[in-house]
């Protein structure tokens, strides 16, 4: 049976309720929280800020560093709190993502500390966390050249969906896994991707139409942050 | 550690559409593979890409199921940047280039089914066969992703599963019987990573080269029927892309991604006729 009926209803091309608000987490420089459906990010930046020990200083350039982190009641089944090759990965790819639009090279011997923490998953929980960090940057008033939306797309079946959940996730055809997850991250402006992943089997000639998705569904997201951002006092 | 003065003579040449050793821009070093580098192993082999040598060793093991998966065997993928390979690499807690490359020829392999998991269900929610595909890197001249996933690809390909004995319910290490693991070979997944330098891509770049790009793309593709499917993707690195060139890379992944298909399917042919000639003997 092909998937033409999403599980909760939305249309193929809509993303979840989602919410966004800037400055909460008093103690940072910036922060942000973005709900997209059921899953919740909570980003804070501290910096820029002198980086200690000296010796890890850039002469030339600010140091970015990203630290995502699932709390341990987010999800289901309890997971271990700390890092775990996952989470690594994650933040690293988060830094790359968030890195070609902050303005390092204005912020020698620097760092900047982003850290994401999620409260609530229901997946796409690093697209959350990426739309939470950019606004957070933007709040701690780091120099910026754009900002980054992030959104996951899927294929079910032979349908492409935009901000799947994690019942999307998890779908399956005849018994077998037939859902496909693709994170994208792409800046407002010049429409560049900044991240992008993908597990699952995605047929070649489908790849145009999935970043088209992407870049629709990143027009709509950045439009939530920029009003969440002018919105704060 | 490649110097700034290397990085502008390099741009200078990759502008030119040229590279430090006059391969085209989407040109594989010339490949070698030695199989039974361990015969301790259930399935082991060297891989030469270039100066880029990597080792795998298939080792299995019999272990309880995850508890969503309860017919299914497990597989873990390691990466060792070991010290010997590089001055770069140093010993301590896995670095994150460790850790993401061997997550990314993770997925590839896990994703496309490669591996028949239910077919390595020894007990239902009690036993089950896991795999560990341990990569080694022996010595550093750049593209470890791609380097890494044909060695775990071809020691996969000829891993032979040891004695288990289901009385005691042990393995007998370094007895090994005829058969294969269970694999769906026409869902093969092919890693290859597009690095990119100002506006020039290449593929399989040296340390040198790897050095000076500004980001990566990795793409495993495989074809289990007419068309070619995408399995895993992966952006690494501060570049950014435009959708265009995510297409351009897409499309040339799947020219790579016959010849290196090719590849592995001759030198898996000459490893089992070698083994029939030793068995006749």
């Amino acid at each position: 049976m092909a998937y033409t009926k999403r599980f909760d209803g939305r249309k193929t091309d809509e993303l979840r309720e989602t919410s966004a608000k800037v400055g909460v987490v008093p103690n940072a420089d910036g922060s942000a929280i973005f709900q997209q459906g059921d899953t919740i990010a909570i980003a804070a930046v501290y910096g820029p800020k002198i980086l200690h020990p000296k010796n890890q200083q850039n002469p030339e350039k600010g140091v970015l560093r990203v630290h995502y982190n699932m709390l341990s009641f987010s999800v289901g089944e309890r997971i271990k709190p700390g890092v775990s090759r996952r989470s690594q990965e994650i933040s690293k790819v988060t830094e790359w993502a968030l890195a070609p639009v902050v303005m390092l090279e204005e912020l020698p011997g620097t760092v900047i500390d982003v850290h994401i923490n999620i409260l609530q998953a229901n997946a796409g929980t690093r697209c959350a966390g990426i739309n939470a960090a950019a606004m957070a940057l933007a709040h701690a008033g780091v120099p910026m050249k754009e900002m980054i939306s992030a959104v996951a797309i899927g294929q079910m079946g032979t349908t492409i969906v935009s901000d799947v959940t994690k019942e999307e996730e998890d779908y399956e055809e005849d018994g077998e896994k037939a859902a496909t997850d693709i994170p994208i991250a792409m800046l407002s402006n010049s429409e560049k991707i900044t991240l992008l992943q993908l597990d699952g089997q995605l047929p070649v000639k489908k790849m145009k139409e999935v970043l088209e998705a992407g870049r629709d569904a990143c027009k709509k997201l950045h439009e939530i942050q920029k009003n969440a951002l002018k919105e704060y006092k | 550690m490649t110097y700034k003065i290397t990085k502008k003579s390099a741009l200078k040449i990759l502008a030119a559409g040229k590279r430090f050793d006059s391969r085209g821009m989407f040109e594989n070093r010339n490949i070698e593979v030695k199989f039974g580098v361990s015969n301790k192993a259930e399935g082991s082999v060297m891989v030469k890409m270039g100066n880029t040598q990597v080792a795998c060793g298939i080792k299995m093991g019999v272990s309880t199921p995850y508890t969503d998966h309860e017919n299914e065997g497990t597989m873990m993928t390691s990466m060792e940047l070991l010290p010997l390979a590089s001055p770069n690499f140093e010993y301590g807690q896995p670095s994150i280039e460790s850790v993401e490359s061997a997550r990314i020829i993770d997925r590839g392999i896990r994703e496309s089914g490669f591996i028949d998991f239910k077919k390595l269900c020894i007990k239902e929610g009690e036993k089950v066969w896991s795999i560990f595909v341990d990569i080694a890197v022996i010595n550093d001249d750049g593209n470890l992703i791609d380097a890494g996933s044909l060695a775990a690809l071809l020691a996969l390909l000829t891993a032979r599963k040891p004695v288990y004995d289901e009385k005691t319910e042990k393995i007998s290490f370094g007895e090994f019987t005829d058969d294969a693991l269970p694999l769906n070979k026409d869902k093969m997944p092919v890693t290859m990573t597009f690095f990119k330098v100002d506006d020039h891509m290449l593929v399989d770049p040296t340390r040198e080269e790897e050095d000076v790009c500004d980001g990566r793309l990795t793409v495993e593709i495989s074809k289990p029927g007419k068309e070619e499917i995408i399995n895993a993707m992966q952006k690494g690195g501060e570049a950014t892309f435009s959708v265009e060139e995510v297409e351009n890379i897409v499309n040339e992944g799947t020219k790579i991604f016959k010849k290196l298909n090719s590849l592995i399917e001759t030198e898996v042919e000459k490893f089992e006729k070698e083994g029939k000639k030793k068995s006749k003997k």
